[in-house]
């Protein structure tokens, strides 16, 4: 990441912009450029900083000094005299009171524009190893409500009718999974919390736990008392050691408010959680597989049914929801059933969180309302595509999902809408792809992981991917026929329908969504023996432009099988035969001498 | 901590704790809530924490506490770093690297004044 | 020394007992005592997992196949600082597999193998879930690195380099 030295504020207020901003920011950047600083220092754009009289007002950081009537004459000695030099331009300073535009000049991130939390309510706002400060933002009223409030049934028909839906891949409507739980007759009954969040490119569930671990705590409470239970089980990851240790002392704080325990809150309702790690395998998100693991054996899954919700962990009654689903939870018991079914679309009810990742300009972790569009998802709170390239695809749900082109952008983004697109919501993992990527490159990515992690138990998993596999390797080394398209889309078919679990019912999807919508991507690596995105190794060369290469040598210095030639202050030459297309040549080449060619 | 049996209990540990969020009634002038979520982290926020707990330390700062909290969601700003300070609204940074970090506490704990090139967001959520 | 060598192993020996005592033998607690194994012993070599069969009072092969099912566990020594890359989607594309290899250039392994003086391993990994700063390096259970370049490397295993095998 560049280090940035100065940030330079411009003011983009309306009564700024009139008084010639913009092409005061022009000259400015023109400036920086011509003397090599556009890289060391920052240009920000920000609202109005309220002295328009004087504008437009240009502000250097760190030093705070603040500029008035800034044309696009006299910006350039901001840039030769206060950034080069170091010396402030005493006739231009500002003559106003600075504290009040200290406090004004920024505007919110756009990121946050646009944003609905209540799954990730609490996120960054809590110290989440004090279980006060959850209490402070209503923590725990919900529980307290439920158990003094209501009978197991009305909580149930509250959850029904809030419309939420299993927020892990499925979308399965909660409430009917809790109701199923509570008519399944039996002594014992179990709460289960999946954390196993093993989509590549999901976060939300970690983050959810690392934040605001009592969220958790107290849906999975409720839900113990709606179905009848009298014990949770946490299965988080192993890879997430930080997420472990808060939620175990989010447990024993609980125990010691009397949240957990022997008759909570004095109404004789008793439940206590433990927490399970994993172990690295993921099929243990599927339910049946990840019991199979709470009890300490394989973490294979079995044939449904019968449902964990008639027989689960240990053959009892077991309710499972992911951290999600559960951290929206105490919302709805608070704020109510209506409130929330007002939030999202006519099927897909309330908020989805997504993890922004890829090639997008703001990464992270977002909340939106079910229903938005990809594009405002992506450009209007992601900032849209990084060193303007252009969006090629969204993968979404991971090894389960698929990828939408971006012809599709204005999609809106429910469970229905994902599902018609080859793709799905999945646990919400969003990677957003440029025209650097290939797209065979990322289907195979994808089988790869699938063909790792298939548990072996189904011939048509653990065989079928590995030949889906083999050919798509094949297609990427330039080996490939044309009846190979057609063999993947039959195989993938019969994957989808023969298999035991979700995993290998949805391992085909990144392949026929990407054979559906970049077709023309796959023949070019058949009939064409080209890879348009230039990733795939065995379909491209690293060539050297003569007119351009001015003999420094650090491309031959620097590569490690030395397949590259020339004499100093001569244009440099690289033998295909030995490059391994490692790359390492085009990062130390000042001059933009090398490229990738495909054929 | 005697166990809550009421809905009356649960109100006084709210009420207690909100004034204890909003630091009225305590020793404390304000704090400074560093983002520790994984991401948080990996972008070097225990070194950011390091560096505030030095830099209040070195100006002999007592009255204004640090604590962690969990992923706010953008992390492409990560470090982020939120100051609390009494009666103002609560502004929080991005990019904090330990540098940064010793400007803010100077700068906005001691002197008062906003780092506006750092800042992502303002006001209560 | 060969004394010695048992003196020690005795020792890490009742520390694994202590855990199965505090689980109060629960077989369906196996994957927790083998994370708890594998904390002490490095791996899971099988004289241990006959131990725990034993305490636990299940069957040889059950630990086996719970050792050989997940792939957090490992039957092979691994290294004193345990490299993971993660190999997530996010760090996929943005360039995870131009650091395994210079990981494995600049400590002269292969993926999975443990270097000549025992302090470096190097292995690829399920997503870390922390997407938003990929490329993502773990180094043991708590040191994070972000948007890690593969220039940045050599500088990385330096650090630990010089902790040694403290």
């Amino acid at each position: 990441m560049a280090v940035s030295t100065n940030t330079i504020l411009i003011c983009a207020g309306g009564a700024c912009i009139s008084a010639g901003e913009k092409s005061v920011k022009q000259v400015l950047e023109e400036k920086l450029r011509e003397y090599a600083l556009d890289g060391v220092v920052r240009v920000v754009e920000t609202g109005c900083m309220g002295a328009c009289d004087l504008g437009p007002i240009v502000a250097v950081f760190p030093e705070g000094v603040y500029y008035q009537k800034v044309n696009t004459e006299n910006v350039k000695k901001i840039v030769e005299e206060h950034i080069l030099k170091g010396r402030v331009v005493e006739e231009m300073l500002f003559e106003g009171p600075q504290g009040k535009i200290a406090a004004e000049v920024y505007e919110e991130h756009p990121f946050f524009k646009k944003q609905v939390k209540i799954a990730t309510r609490n996120l960054g706002i809590i110290d989440p190893m004090n279980i006060d400060e959850y209490i402070a933002r209503d923590g725990y009223f919900a529980l307290t409500k439920v158990l003094t409030e209501m009978t197991p049934e009305q909580v149930i028909e509250v959850v029904k009718k809030s419309g939420l839906r299993g927020r892990g891949g499925a979308g399965f409507p909660t409430g009917l999974k809790w109701e199923f739980t509570r008519k399944s007759q039996s002594d014992k009954k179990f709460v289960v919390c999946n954390a196993d969040e093993g989509d590549p490119g999901a976060f939300m569930d970690r983050s959810i736990l690392e934040g605001d671990p009592h969220t958790v705590l107290e849906a999975m409470t409720i839900a113990g008392y709606a179905i009848g239970g009298q014990k949770g089980y946490i299965y988080v990851r192993a890879e997430y050691p930080l997420a472990i240790e808060r939620l175990k002392n989010a447990i024993n704080q609980a125990r010691e408010y009397g949240f957990l325990g022997e008759n909570i809150l004095g109404t004789g309702f008793s439940f206590d959680i433990e927490i399970r790690i994993g172990a690295g395998a993921f099929v243990c998100g599927e339910e049946t597989a990840l019991i199979n693991s709470i009890e300490g054996k394989r973490g294979q899954p079995n044939v449904k049914p019968p449902y964990p919700a008639q027989k689960g962990l240990w053959g009892y009654p077991t309710l499972i929801n992911n951290v999600e689903t559960f951290a929206n939870i105490p919302p709805i018991i608070i704020k109510g059933a209506d409130w929330f079914a007002s939030i999202g679309t006519e099927t897909s009810k309330g908020t989805k969180v997504f993890a922004l990742a890829g090639k997008v300009k703001n990464t992270g972790l977002v909340e939106v309302p079910m229903g938005i569009t990809l594009r405002e998802l992506i450009y209007d709170i992601g900032g849209g595509v990084p060193n303007n390239k252009k969006l090629k695809a969204v993968q979404t749900g991971g090894p389960s999902g698929g990828c939408i082109p971006a012809e599709y952008l204005d999609t809106p983004v429910d469970y229905e809408s994902l599902k018609e697109l080859g793709a799905i919501m999945g646990s919400g993992g969003m990677i957003v792809m440029d025209e650097d990527t290939c797209m065979v490159d990322v289907a195979k990515f994808f089988l790869q992981f699938t063909v790792d992690e298939s548990c072996g138990k189904c011939t048509p998993c653990r065989e079928g991917t590995r030949k889906m596999l083999e050919i798509l390797e094949k297609i990427t080394r330039g080996e490939g026929e044309e009846e190979d398209l057609e063999k993947l889309e039959e195989l993938g078919k019969i994957i989808i329908d023969s298999s035991l679990c979700g995993l290998g019912q949805t391992a085909p999807n990144p392949v026929l969504s990407t054979l559906k919508y970049f077709r023309d991507e796959y023949e070019a690596h058949v009939k064409e023996k080209r890879c348009p995105a230039k990733v795939c190794k065995d379909l491209i060369r690293y060539v050297i432009d003569s007119e351009k290469c001015v003999g420094c040598t650090a491309c031959a210095r620097v590569c490690p099988v030395g397949a590259i030639s020339g004499e100093v202050r001569k244009a440099h030459d690289i033998d295909p035969e030995i490059c391994t297309r490692c790359g390492s040549c085009i990062e130390v080449c000042r001059f933009g001498a090398i490229s990738k060619v495909s054929p | 901590m005697p166990k809550v049996k009421s809905l009356e209990d649960l109100m006084k540990i709210k009420e207690q704790a909100l004034k204890d969020l909003k630091m009225r009634g305590s020793q404390k002038r304000g704090k400074i809530v560093v983002a520790m979520g994984t991401c948080g982290i990996a972008a070097g926020a225990k070194e950011t924490l390091k560096a505030i707990v030095e830099a209040l330390n070195k100006n002999n700062i007592t009255d204004v506490a640090v604590i962690q909290s969990g992923c706010m969601g953008l992390c492409e700003v990560e470090p982020t770093v939120e100051v609390r300070m009494e009666d103002q609204n609560p502004v929080v940074y991005g990019h904090v690297t330990p540098e940064q970090a010793e400007r803010i506490v100077k700068q906005h704990v001691i002197e008062g004044k906003i780092v506006s090139d750092l800042v992502v967001r303002k006001g209560e959520v | 020394m060969e004394k010695s060598v048992c003196k020690e192993h005795e020792k890490l020996y009742r520390e694994l007992d202590e855990f199965i005592q505090e689980v109060e033998g629960d077989s369906s607690a196996l994957i927790e005592v083998l994370h708890k194994a594998q904390q002490i012993f490095g791996h899971l070599p099988i004289e241990v997992q006959e131990h725990i069969a034993e305490k636990l009072n299940i069957p040889v092969s059950k630990v086996f196949g719970v050792v050989t099912f997940y792939s957090l566990f490992t039957m092979k020594p691994r290294g004193k600082y345990q490299i993971k890359i993660c190999l997530g989607t996010a760090c996929y594309v943005k360039g995870a597999d131009k650091l395994m290899d210079r990981f494995k250039e600049e400590l002269e392994i292969e993926e999975g193998e443990v270097t000549k003086d025992g302090l470096f391993s190097l292995h690829a990994v399920r997503c870390l879930g922390a997407c938003s700063m990929a490329p993502v390096v773990m180094i043991g259970e708590s040191d994070f690195y972000g948007r890690v370049t593969p220039d940045e490397v050599p500088k990385i295993i330096r650090n630990y380099k010089n902790r040694g095998g403290k």
